[in-house]
């Protein structure tokens, strides 16, 4: 690891002027992917501003017909929350799947979507769940949010402040993990909501998508007969050593099969 | 380099670190407590977990910045005088180590498994130590070991 | 007389300090002054290094120097060797190549190691390692096995690539067995690439002590003795005299820490270059590049079977990958461990095997728990099974028409070993009664009801412990013997400390030893201390793999513990006035036989120490050494049945049954025996589903270079395993023992992959049988229904 800066601000303000005042930092959440990035050499920076002291970032709460998530949020406390479990059960199953017990300890929500691996489970939750990502800046939608591969809409010095997860009527999550990193090799939520069916898909692209097939299917009937294929093209779904890009693709069908049987149960 | 300040095992204590230096490099090499292993890079294998203010962590994914102002526990905090806690008392019971390397931090989770669960199933037991890696026992007895812990063997 | 401790499940004495965390690995040691070395590794698999430029790096904030391969060969530092000639076919011995400790000309892998860096901390040492300009002119790769002897030539003294094309067994016998055979059974397979990874990555420390010109290496060795013969007696002109190599609790080892590698003589030729302690270890990628990789055959086996399906004649083509450089047994592995168990429990009568083994620009590749047992094993219970389906047979009984009869013992195989006890038959017999065989169709059409594909499989192996017999292996080209040592001294208050030249790293020696002591000498196994690994305070020794402890290990103890006994006879006929023919001894206590007089060991122990008129025949003391050379392998043998579900829509298998039932003959400690087998069994069950180390084959990078792509087993990919034993007792050593540490890894893979390809219903899958590659059978399996 290249040595940095550290700072750790305890308001948004502060944080800003961190930035300001640096000329290559970077924003740390629960540093479950940069700290192993920054070990690896992968990423540099001169200073590194810990969002870690910045309470207004953290925490659960219910506004209106929302669940909203500060984004120093841990996977752990969303699995754990009660109002999660009650409201959003599908977003607390998820969590509880991300890395093992100890990377859920530290790693949060703003973290993982800001960081927006192809193949982390967040993004399909945000996604799937029509979520909007509030930033110190703005509010996004889910739809706008996420790139391609660590591409977000995000601005440099943009920070994640909450994620707001609208409720849906059913919902479920369904991985199927990569045996060595345990990272999703597919990962499907899907959302039956007010606006219809919303069906995300990570791990299998280059970043994540939402499967228009599926969708489409599931709005003519959410059930489980209703998913047929993916419809999504072969060539833009991910092809290496542990699933061929045919294998995603079918494993999309079985998780959104999955998914549908979890969300109807 | 930053002034660390933090409670390891109930005692306090102060180090000048670099921002760089992961909260295990800490313990090891300015603490001189080398309980807490370093077995791989990428936060998969868990024999440098530790708890941090109560909840089991990855001792090398976290800085020691971060744990400024926290109560870090490690194995050498467990036992009480030669009374081993339960957990190690039962892993030595039950064969649940060999070469010993992994077993820090196997130890130091399923002790936190037990605080959030404390009649864990079988299934329940090896879905928590997806983050600890044994290469030596199979987690035959691992598993064993934390069940009798837990009083919950069949 | 007390209870014997051995065969009890004693619980282990070392846990204490693993369990406080107060083991002391290499890297807890800490000296004073040290320095941190970091290695420059090329990010090449092949490519000639035309020049380094280190001088940024030499500026660098914390360096104190920065050496190439010259800096070491300017010092006499030679090649690491292999210690096992291998001759080929044409009489010739293998193609034998150089390996420096730091490459002089080419990188032949990545991760090579180009130059090191010492510095005052391992992040300075690692920055500047960064700013070592190395000037490469990449060349092709040579990693796909099939193509190797036709690539680019890696070594200018292997042509071809090739290091030796070797046979064994009668090749016309096997021919003639093949043109009367009524049916032949096929299949070509390969033996996937392993990454052994022990989870304390290996790490050295060195010192040089000017004052007497001496050095004291810390290595995570699994066997310092032989580590510093290579490095005094072949890579250095360091006398053995004056280095002393400690290998201290070493975390996990099977096999992968057996050898001598360039860090640890890079660090030991720096220790002196730079007068300070120097010490590097390794970060899990480096361990993945870098450590010795294992397996990696590819294999066309065929058998010559009966109408009854007796097996009459096999015959076995390998391709074995070396990888770059020839690490310390490399050649041995695929040849002497190998093709020697083909004849397996089976009395098939005869055998042939040839061996092409080649260079790649791969991670050097020798043995790994089991060595070339496994390979052995699997080829030859994947070919049983093929062979029972071939003919319309139960697998079973296949196997049991197959099997060498109780009665038949001593057996000499086709290839060159001498099984001296076992009985196959009953292990198999056990494990069907474990598992329920007969009622597996009835547990099939259940978990198909829950829409799963239930498959059974079982392999019966055999393999050779109890490494090795030093006559019979020089005479296949072991460049050592493989006795092994004991020094068993008492101490003046009667206590025992005990020395061993077997090094344990998880196997619970310090428990097993002690017991094997306490009973032997009668004397409480608190007052006996097992001491091993560190090359001055214990006779030479040899080392601990191929599950050779206890059977050769255990029995030098046993004959150091004889002389002892004999000496206390000498010391008690004197302390009691009595004819030392006359001096029985028993549970711990020295008796002239027909009285009631009688000293204990601790009596005697005391006066050996405070000899008083001792005759001038009698000398004090009471500390004798013995080495035990064994008289043959050792041959545990066992039937593994295991029941797997497999999710159609998925590929996912799990492991819902499994049953070892194992003769190791007799067994010391059953809780540190059944250890053994379910880590075995998980590093088998790893290779068979889980496991690949996979490089790139245009560039020749390692893709599996970390946990997040090569995948260990975690404990939810394991069930737990079902235990039994028969037993029947090695006939040449005194214990009885035969060996338990490799039988879960050499028996896992064949039977894991025998119930996958039964509950998909084809005769092979190849390991690993990954999700994808079990859906995609699955797959055509429902497309052909």
């Amino acid at each position: 690891m290249y040595d940095f800066g550290y700072h750790q601000p305890s308001s948004l303000s502060e944080a800003d002027a961190a930035l300001n005042s640096a000329s290559d930092p970077l924003l740390m959440a629960g540093g479950q992917t940069l700290i192993p990035t920054l070990k690896f050499r992968l990423a540099r920076a001169s200073d590194v501003v810990d969002l870690c002291g910045i309470d207004e970032l953290k925490g659960i709460r219910e506004e209106g017909n929302a669940v909203v998530i500060g984004a120093m949020t841990t996977h752990c406390e969303v699995a754990e929350s009660d109002l999660v479990a009650s409201r959003i059960p599908a977003l607390a199953s998820l969590a509880r799947g991300i890395g093992d017990p100890q990377v859920r300890h530290r790693g949060t929500i703003g973290g993982s979507i800001a960081n927006n691996d192809p193949a982390a489970d967040y993004p399909a939750g945000c996604l799937g769940l029509g979520a909007t990502i509030r930033t110190s800046k703005r509010q996004i939608a889910a739809d706008d949010f996420f790139g391609d591969t660590f591409d977000t809409a995000l601005e440099d010095g943009e920070i994640v402040t909450a994620i707001s997860f609208p409720l849906p009527e059913k919902a479920a999550y369904a991985k199927f993990p990569n045996p060595a990193s345990r990272y999703a090799i597919v990962g499907v939520m899907v959302a039956k909501t007010g606006a219809g069916v919303r069906v995300a898909v990570t791990g299998a692209g280059h970043g994540v998508f939402r499967d228009e097939a599926i969708e489409l299917a599931l709005n003519e009937s959410f059930s489980v007969d209703a998913v047929d294929a993916s419809g999504v093209d072969e060539e833009d779904l991910n092809s290496d050593i542990h699933a061929s890009a045919e294998y995603r693709k079918h494993l999309i069908g079985v998780m959104a099969k999955r998914a549908v049987a979890k969300a109807n149960s | 380099m930053a002034e660390v300040t933090m409670t390891v095992n109930g005692r306090q204590v102060s180090r000048d670190v670099e921002a760089r230096t992961l909260l295990v490099q800490f313990l090891r090499e300015h603490l001189q407590m080398t309980g807490t292993h370093v077995g791989c890079d990428t936060s998969q294998c868990g024999a440098c977990v530790v708890h941090v203010d109560g909840k089991s962590v990855k001792s090398c994914t976290m800085l020691a910045v971060q744990a400024d102002g926290s109560a870090v526990t490690t194995i050498e905090g467990l036992a009480s005088g030669d009374t081993l806690h339960p957990m190690q008392a039962a892993f030595n019971e039950h064969h649940a180590l060999q070469c010993g390397f992994c077993t820090p931090g196997m130890v130091m989770s399923a002790v936190d498994l037990l605080q959030k669960n404390p009649s864990p199933s079988e299934t329940e037991i090896r879905d928590w130590l997806e983050g600890n890696i044994c290469r030596c026992t199979g987690y035959h007895n691992i598993i064993k070991a934390i069940r009798h812990a837990a009083g919950s063997a069949a | 007389m007390s209870k014997k401790l051995v065969g009890q499940p004693i619980r282990r004495r070392e846990d204490f300090r693993f369990l406080r965390g107060e083991g002391r690995y290499v890297d807890d040691i800490r000296r004073a002054g040290e320095l941190s070395a970091a290695f420059v590794r090329s990010p090449h698999a092949h490519a000639i290094v035309k020049s380094i430029n280190a001088d940024a790096a030499r500026a660098a904030p914390g360096v104190v120097g920065v050496f190439t391969g010259a800096d070491l060969a300017a010092d006499n530092y030679g090649s690491i060797p292999c210690g096992w000639v291998v001759t080929d076919r044409n009489g010739e011995p293998h193609k034998a190549v150089p390996h420096y400790p730091m490459t002089r000309d080419r990188a032949r892998y990545v991760g090579d190691q180009v130059a090191v860096v010492v510095a005052e901390t391992d992040a300075e040492a690692r920055d500047a390692a960064e700013l070592v300009e190395v000037d490469y002119e990449a060349l092709d790769a040579v990693i796909d096995l099939t193509t190797a002897m036709e690539a680019v030539q890696i070594h200018d003294e292997a042509p071809n690539n090739l290091c030796y094309d070797w046979e064994l067994g009668d090749e016309a016998q096997v021919d003639a067995a093949f043109a009367k055979a009524h049916h032949v059974s096929k299949l070509e397979l390969v033996n996937n690439r392993l990454i052994p990874s022990p989870m304390e990555p290996r790490a050295a420390l060195a010192e040089y002590d000017n004052g007497t010109d001496s050095y004291t290496l810390w290595s995570t060795s699994q066997n310092p003795h032989m580590l510093r013969w290579m490095l005094c007696g072949n890579v250095t002109d360091i006398p053995e005299t004056k280095l002393r190599v400690i290998a201290p609790d070493v975390g996990g080892g099977f096999g992968v820490k057996i050898y001598c590698y360039v860090e640890e003589t890079v660090c030991l030729w720096a220790a002196k270059r730079v007068r300070r302690p120097v010490r590097w270890t390794a970060d899990r990628t480096e361990a993945c590049l870098a450590d010795a990789h294992a397996r990696d055959h590819l294999t066309r086996v065929e058998m010559a079977l009966d109408e009854e399906g007796r097996f009459l004649g096999l015959k076995v083509h390998t391709i074995a990958n070396l990888g770059a450089y020839l690490s310390n047994y490399a050649t041995s592995i695929p040849t002497y461990f190998y093709a020697t168990l083909l004849a397996g429990p089976y009395a098939t009568p005869a055998i042939y095997a040839n061996v092409h083994a080649v260079y790649t620009n791969t991670s050097p590749v020798d043995a790994y728990r089991g060595a070339g047992r496994p390979e052995a094993a699997y080829l030859l219970e994947r070919i049983a099974d093929i062979a029972a389906h071939d003919l319309g047979m139960d697998p079973v009984e296949i196997r049991r028409r197959n099997f060498i009869q109780p009665d038949q013992f001593p057996y000499e195989t086709p290839v060159a070993l001498t099984y001296d006890i076992g009985d196959y038959e009953a292990s198999l017999d056990k494990a069907l009664s474990m598992i329920d065989y007969d009622g597996f169709a009835a547990r099939k059409e259940e978990a198909k009801a829950r829409g799963k594909l239930r498959g059974i499989g079982l392999s019966s192996y055999i393999e050779a412990c109890g490494v090795a017999p030093s006559s019979l292996i020089s005479r296949f080209g072991a460049g050592a013997g493989l006795w092994e040592s004991a020094e068993v001294r008492f101490n003046a208050t009667g206590t025992v400390t005990v020395l061993t030249g077997t090094h344990a790293h998880g196997q619970g020696h310090e428990t097993t030893f002690g017991q094997l002591v306490a009973d032997a000498l009668g004397v409480p196994y608190d007052d006996v201390e097992i001491v091993h690994g560190d090359t001055s305070q214990i006779p030479m020794g040899m080392g601990t793999y191929g599950s050779r402890s206890m059977a050769v290990g255990g029995s030098a103890i046993v004959k150091a513990c004889d002389k002892v006994i004999l000496k206390g006879r000498k010391i008690a006929a004197h302390l009691l006035e009595a004819a030392v023919d006359d001096i029985t001894f028993s549970d711990g206590n020295f008796s002239v036989s027909g009285t009631d007089h009688s000293k204990t060991m601790a009596e005697v122990a005391l006066a050996a120490y405070v000899p008083v008129d001792f005759p001038d025949d009698l000398e004090p003391g009471l500390d004798e050494n013995a080495f035990y050379d064994p008289l043959n392998f050792t041959y545990p043998a066992g039937t593994h049945i295991c029941e797997v579900e497999i999710d159609p829509d998925t590929g996912v298998t799990e492991i819902v049954d499994w049953v070892a039932v194992d003769d190791f003959g007799t067994v010391i400690n059953p809780l540190i025996v059944e250890g053994q087998i379910h880590g075995g069994l998980a590093q088998g069950v790893g290779q068979a589903m889980l496991e690949n180390g996979v490089y790139d084959h245009e560039s020749g990078q390692l893709i599996t270079g970390s946990f997040m792509d090569y995948c260990m087993p975690r404990a939810d990919n394991l069930p737990s395993f079902r235990i039994g034993y028969t037993e029947t007792a090695c006939t040449h050593n005194p214990l009885g023992v035969k060996g338990c540490g490799e039988a879960g890894a050499i028996a896992a893979p064949p039977t894991l992959i025998s119930a996958i390809a039964n509950a998909l219903d084809v005769t092979h899958i190849e390991m690993p049988a990954t999700s994808e590659k079990v859906w995609r059978i699955a797959q055509n399996g429902a497309a052909a229904k």
